[in-house]
């Protein structure tokens, strides 16, 4: 530990922290371009300059390690004056396009040139044309005028990602980024460098011009692409998420997301096949209906069958509290066939993130209870069942089985199907009665990750059972001002429900007499009853999430 | 305990401000006077009145050689206090890279402010000299780009004021 001083206050830190570091930890804020907390230093923005006593000239806060007795001033005359010039400079060539940048809004250099720089330039001549609208790879668009040449999405190739593909050539005000030959930026990991880019000049070619930053409300919920989880933000305007970016949090992701994640976990939401109302199949053909008819349905059709001919699947992409409550009502309807489908893709893992387990919810599903007693009654051989027209009817959560085509040709020998479904797929297209469920973007929800770290999701995009001010949505500003007559408050909602909530109705039909008005009511329960989630509470997850308390190692997962 | 009501004393007129003769003759003599000056009423609607380039009318988005100077930035939505006005970009061939593929300013709410003009980075949005809105149904107070696009001529006086202004 070593004592520093900065701008007249002592602080006690670790002996081998840079300024910068040492200055963030006691939450004083040194501009920054190039530097990164989880990247080498390159020290090349310089606008981090502060001043330290006894040393001849300003030094590069990232990049200059603390001593004792140091006595550093962050904003003296000299230090501002210093900041001031680099911008100046770093905006010389700077194009000022910012009302067609998507940077705009969240640019480190418009923020900094508020705050750091005079605003005004004495450089009089043509800036350097260079050229715009470079394909760097097939999810990265390149505007070379606007880099400030910070190498963050270099040094984020080599080393987060392990692929070297970008680099600089020439020199001087010449300098431009590009991939090396032969190569384009397509690691599973490019569109991290969009979120590094301090500037504009790394943008998103699936998010290009489709808003700006400020028209979106941002909701902190996580990733279900894979039984990582990662904790992400989802950007809405309109009730339509328009992209994803991750969110810091150093036990599970870090500050990435792979682009899988990021370019096909939300498109489903606002997709044409989304299933709008719940629908029973009537002459063959599905036809919406409303809630009542259909749960009245399903509960007439399940008491018309024998226990053992009953089959349940439940979902791993479906929340701890879906699964829940959906093996409780399973259990009360004396239903043991019950498992759950694996999705694992097998060698598509690797060191950083992308995992195996294409779900986010296994060990949380398992946890919960789905899980058969004896391998009888496991998913491959509920599948046999079928074909042996041993089970007559089954009760899908939100999973399409059917995916696979031997599940698929299984299925039509079943008499009732009950299927929860987000969107159009291939069980829905053999089920008798769909019954139209949240996606993950629309509820509240706990996931538990392959670690077991429960994480919560949080509704984004309203359905009709929503109403974004009461129920304590995220509001954009047009969210907050908007009346009901204006266009851009008359995104679509649907009228979907969350799977906990369908269960919830489903019981009651049945008779059982549940009193769930909250999702958080049933993860409370759940904390109650179950071991590994005990003290576990929407409060204790917040937005980083909580351990489950597992003595072994999570149950694994196989078929 | 009752209000007592005011005692109002009125003066009673002296003799000469009894006659009222001369007052009317200086009454008539006004108005005679009027009758033989210049008019400056306006026959409107059939004799139009043309405002000066100062005269903040509605909104209007610069048309130049075909295309509307928008890129479509956002900053006149952002900016406008009523939240009249809405965006959607896309993307273009031209060189501005970026364009309005939605432009719409609902009428009903736009109070005429000129911020957005004020606010708008490439003179694109201006304040015309059309102070002629009428409809007869709310859907109709929502102007798109068909509305909106103005030729760069009929616009000049009104930009050249505000290089003036600057």
């Amino acid at each position: 530990m070593v004592k520093i001083t900065i701008d007249g206050k002592q602080y006690e830190v670790e002996n081998n922290l840079t300024i910068i570091q040492a200055a963030r930890e006691s939450k004083i804020h040194i501009p920054h371009f190039c530097w990164h907390p989880k990247l080498t230093v390159s020290g090349n923005c310089r606008v981090c300059l502060v001043e330290v006593e006894k040393m001849p000239k300003l030094v590069i806060a990232c990049s200059t390690q603390v001593a004792d007795g140091m006595i550093v001033h962050t904003n003296s005359e000299k230090v501002i004056k210093a900041q001031n010039a680099v911008l100046e400079f770093i905006l010389i060539n700077h194009p000022l396009d910012c009302p067609i940048c998507d940077e705009a809004g969240e640019c480190k250099l418009q923020d900094y040139a508020y705050k750091y720089s005079v605003g005004e330039s004495r450089f009089e001549f043509d800036k350097v044309r260079k050229p715009k609208r470079v394909e760097l790879g097939p999810n990265v668009m390149l505007d070379t005028e606007r880099c400030i040449m910070c190498s963050r999405c270099i040094r984020f190739c080599d080393e987060i990602a392990k692929k070297p593909q970008l680099t600089f050539t020439q020199r001087g005000d010449h300098v431009e980024l590009t991939t090396f030959p032969g190569e384009c930026l397509d690691n599973p990991y490019s569109m991290n460098v969009i979120d590094l880019c301090p500037v504009g000049a790394l943008t998103s070619r699936d998010f290009r011009f489709k808003a700006r930053v400020w028209e979106m409300s941002s909701t902190d919920t996580i990733c279900v692409g894979c039984s990582r989880g990662c904790n992400i933000k989802m950007w809405v305007r309109n009730n339509e998420i328009l992209r994803l970016t991750p969110r810091m949090n150093p036990q599970v992701n870090d500050y990435w997301m792979c682009d899988y994640g990021r370019l096909n976990t939300f498109k489903h939401v606002n997709a044409a096949n989304r299933i709008k109302a719940p629908m029973i199949r009537k002459e063959g053909k599905l036809v919406e209906v409303g809630w009542d008819e259909a749960i009245a349905k399903v509960s007439s059709e399940l008491k018309a069958y024998k226990k053992p001919e009953i089959a349940a699947i439940g979902s791993a992409f479906s929340s701890n509290e879906d699964n829940y409550l959906f093996v409780k009502l399973m259990g009360i309807l004396g239903v043991k066939k019950l498992d759950i489908m694996p999705h694992i893709k097998t060698g598509d893992q690797d060191e950083l993130l992308i995992r195996e387990d294409k779900t986010p919810n296994m060990v949380g599903t398992r946890e919960v209870g789905v899980k058969p007693d004896s391998n009888e009654f496991g998913f491959s051989s509920i599948m046999n069942d079928i074909r042996h027209g041993k089970v007559r009817a089954l009760y899908v959560l939100d999973d399409d089985i059917a995916a696979d085509p031997n599940i698929a040709e299984a299925l039509i020998k079943i008499d009732f199907l009950v299927v929860h479904a987000s969107n159009e797929n291939e069980t829905v297209k053999l089920a008798d009665v769909v019954l139209a469920s949240s996606s993950y973007a629309e509820k509240h929800g706990t996931f538990t990750n392959f670690q077991g770290k429960v994480q919560r999701n949080r509704p984004a995009v309203a359905t009709l059972d929503h109403d974004r001010i009461l129920d304590g949505m995220e509001l954009s500003r047009l969210d907050k001002f908007g009346s009901h007559n204006d266009r851009w408050t008359q995104g679509i909602k649907r009228d979907t429900r969350a799977t906990w909530r369908i269960v919830n109705m489903l019981a009651t039909a049945i008779g059982i007499r549940w009193r769930y008005n909250t999702c958080e009511e049933v993860f409370n329960e759940i904390a109650a009853a179950i071991p590994a989630f005990k003290g576990l509470s929407y409060l204790k997850i917040g937005t980083n999430g909580a351990l489950l308390n597992l003595k072994k190692k999570s149950v694994t997962v196989k078929d | 305990m009752e209000k007592q009501k005011p005692i109002i004393h009125r003066k009673d007129l002296r003799w000469y401000e009894q006659f009222y003769i001369p007052q009317i003759i200086a009454g008539m003599k006004i108005t005679l006077t009027q009758v033989f000056r210049p008019k400056f009423t306006r026959q409107y609607p059939e004799v139009k009145w043309q405002p000066p380039p100062s005269f903040r009318g509605r909104p209007v988005l610069v048309e130049q050689n075909g295309v509307e100077r928008c890129v479509a930035c956002g900053l006149c939505s952002r900016v406008c206090p009523a939240l009249a006005i809405e965006v959607q970009a896309s993307e273009t061939e031209l060189s501005k890279e970026r364009y309005p593929v939605k432009f719409e300013i609902n009428m009903l709410r736009c109070i005429f402010c000129s911020f957005c003009e004020e606010v708008c980075p490439e003179e694109a949005i201006v304040m015309s000299q059309d102070f002629e809105l009428t409809f007869t149904r709310q859907e109709d107070g929502i102007f798109g780009k068909d509305k909106l696009l103005t030729p760069l001529d009929k616009l000049k006086d009104r930009l050249e004021f505000l290089r003036k202004m600057r």
